[in-house]
């Protein structure tokens, strides 16, 4: 479990983030969602610490990771995996390289051992015969599952997702989420999901936060989202027409 | 001045935290194979005609008779070692390597990537910066001599080709009036050289904030920040060490 305690940021005077509490749970896709510029990458990046909050606490099962000691920080930062919005996966390494990455740098693995872990996420990921391809020939969902594999690969216990399924088409985007909701539950993972894809949020929002503003104003889940009351969050959801019709029905 | 600070404050954190060092030793020979063993056509290339030049023109310039034509291998020795070589070669390998330093980390930074290694718990300036750094420290002085021995050899080329001196005019003047010190000084000034030229060329890509036009503005940045820091430290070694 995660949680955010009275999270404040701003930048060069201007308020970004103003006090945010929310709770991300064990086991279940946690969504941040909100229109662009609403805060909801920058208190992403608050809570696995690339951006250092001017203000409250982040607790990763407990543990202070704003305020830990730095062999608590790392140790916290070693059970995190990320899926970046572009994946970030390193140029320079083939598909292998790059999930193999993490396991090289923070374990004393054998070296068969590693592969074989290696060979187990991108199988899992459905990408068992990419190992020696390199990022620039991959298409842009098969990105995002090589950067989802490099996450887990080192048996994170949270998980981090900027944007999954920013640039895929709508089938790629709903593999992807899927994807990402089997492994939370399979592995028992807590993940946090930052999107503003309305079907990624009824087809895999076991929680979810609307954020407006820099604060946050809903919560709740994919089943009673679409009765929620609050007047931002109705214009977010029924923003486009697929779901202005289906509001009048 | 806030610039200088941060740069100073971005060395201190390339030493703070860093990984096991057996980490770097991979990433130390691939750094110098793509730093140096890359940059061996453009030095050979540079420096040869330099000599070259350097020898034609001084030939050019001996008008009086009483000044042996040894003056001309002596005088390409002499501007080879103690400029020629550590600091032009600094200048081209500044454009070379140093823009390319930038725009790889600029790219690396603006697709997220040196975000990845964070979110792992890397140090990613030490993780990326400081093999580039060790590396070209190791290799530009052997560049430099290359560059020296080349330059050299192309004034020789060049002289005899020309009929400006005769072989072994030129050899006796490679030899004449040698100063030892003089090697030593050229080889401080690659170090001092390759430091500021990776150190530079790394903080301005490491902090690249936008998109690809910034990564190139970083680039831009990189080489000319490079050229005034070895220009004026060139000047600083001179006057200390001579």
């Amino acid at each position: 479990m995660i949680e955010t305690i009275n999270i404040k940021k701003s930048f060069n005077d201007k308020e970004i983030l103003s006090g945010i509490n929310s709770t991300f749970h064990k086991g279940k896709t946690n969504l941040i969602i909100g229109s662009s510029g609403t805060g909801k990458s920058v208190l992403l990046k608050c809570i696995v610490g690339l951006v250092k909050p001017d203000d409250g606490r982040v607790l990763f099962d407990g543990r202070d990771f704003t305020n830990g000691t730095r062999e608590e920080i790392t140790e916290i930062r070693r059970e995190i995996g990320m899926l970046f919005q572009g994946a970030a996966l390193f140029d320079s390494q083939t598909v292998e390289e790059n999930v193999m990455f993490p396991l090289d740098m923070l374990t004393k693995m054998p070296k068969e051992e590693k592969i074989d872990r290696v060979n187990f996420c991108l199988k899992r990921v459905g990408l068992e015969n990419a190992n020696k391809k390199m990022p620039s020939e991959l298409s842009g969902g098969m990105k995002k599952r090589v950067g989802i594999a490099r996450a887990i690969v080192n048996n994170s216990r949270y998980l981090f997702c900027d944007e999954p399924n920013s640039g895929l088409d709508p089938r790629t985007s709903i593999l992807i989420d899927n994807l990402i909701k089997e492994i939370t539950e399979e592995f028992e993972i807590t993940t946090v999901i930052v999107t503003h894809d309305m079907n990624s949020v009824m087809e895999i929002g076991d929680t979810i936060i609307f954020m407006y503003q820099g604060k946050k104003l809903w919560e709740g889940d994919s089943d009673n989202i679409l009765e929620g009351d609050v007047k931002e969050l109705r214009e977010f959801i029924f923003a486009n027409k697929l779901m202005k019709k289906l509001q009048k029905h | 001045m806030k610039q200088l600070g941060l740069f100073f404050i971005f060395l201190g954190h390339l030493f703070t935290n860093r990984e096991p060092f057996k980490i770097y030793i991979n990433r130390i020979f691939d750094e110098a194979v793509s730093i140096g063993v890359g940059s061996v056509f453009i030095v050979s290339i540079v420096s040869s005609f330099i000599g070259a030049v350097t020898a034609v023109q001084t030939a050019y310039n001996l008008i009086a008779p009483y000044i042996p034509k040894t003056v001309i291998g002596l005088l390409v020795r002499d501007t080879t070692i103690l400029e020629l070589a550590p600091t032009i070669m600094a200048i081209v390998l500044a454009g070379k390597v140093g823009s390319n330093i930038a725009s790889e980390l600029g790219t690396m930074r603006i697709t997220e990537q040196i975000d990845a290694l964070e979110v792992m718990g890397i140090n990613s300036a030490s993780y990326l910066v400081l093999p580039k750094i060790i590396a070209f420290i190791f290799t530009y002085p052997m560049l430099v001599i290359l560059a020296a021995f080349l330059s050299m050899l192309g004034g020789y080329i060049a002289g005899v080709l020309t009929d400006s001196v005769t072989p072994s005019q030129y050899i006796i003047g490679l030899r004449q009036d040698f100063v030892p010190f003089n090697v030593s000084f050229a080889m401080i000034k690659s170090v001092v050289f390759a430091f500021l030229i990776a150190s530079i060329s790394s903080f301005k890509g490491y902090y690249t904030q936008g998109g690809a036009l910034e990564v190139g503005k970083s680039s831009t940045s990189a080489v000319t920040n490079s050229c005034i820091a070895i220009l004026l430290a060139d000047f600083l070694l001179a006057q200390l060490l001579l």
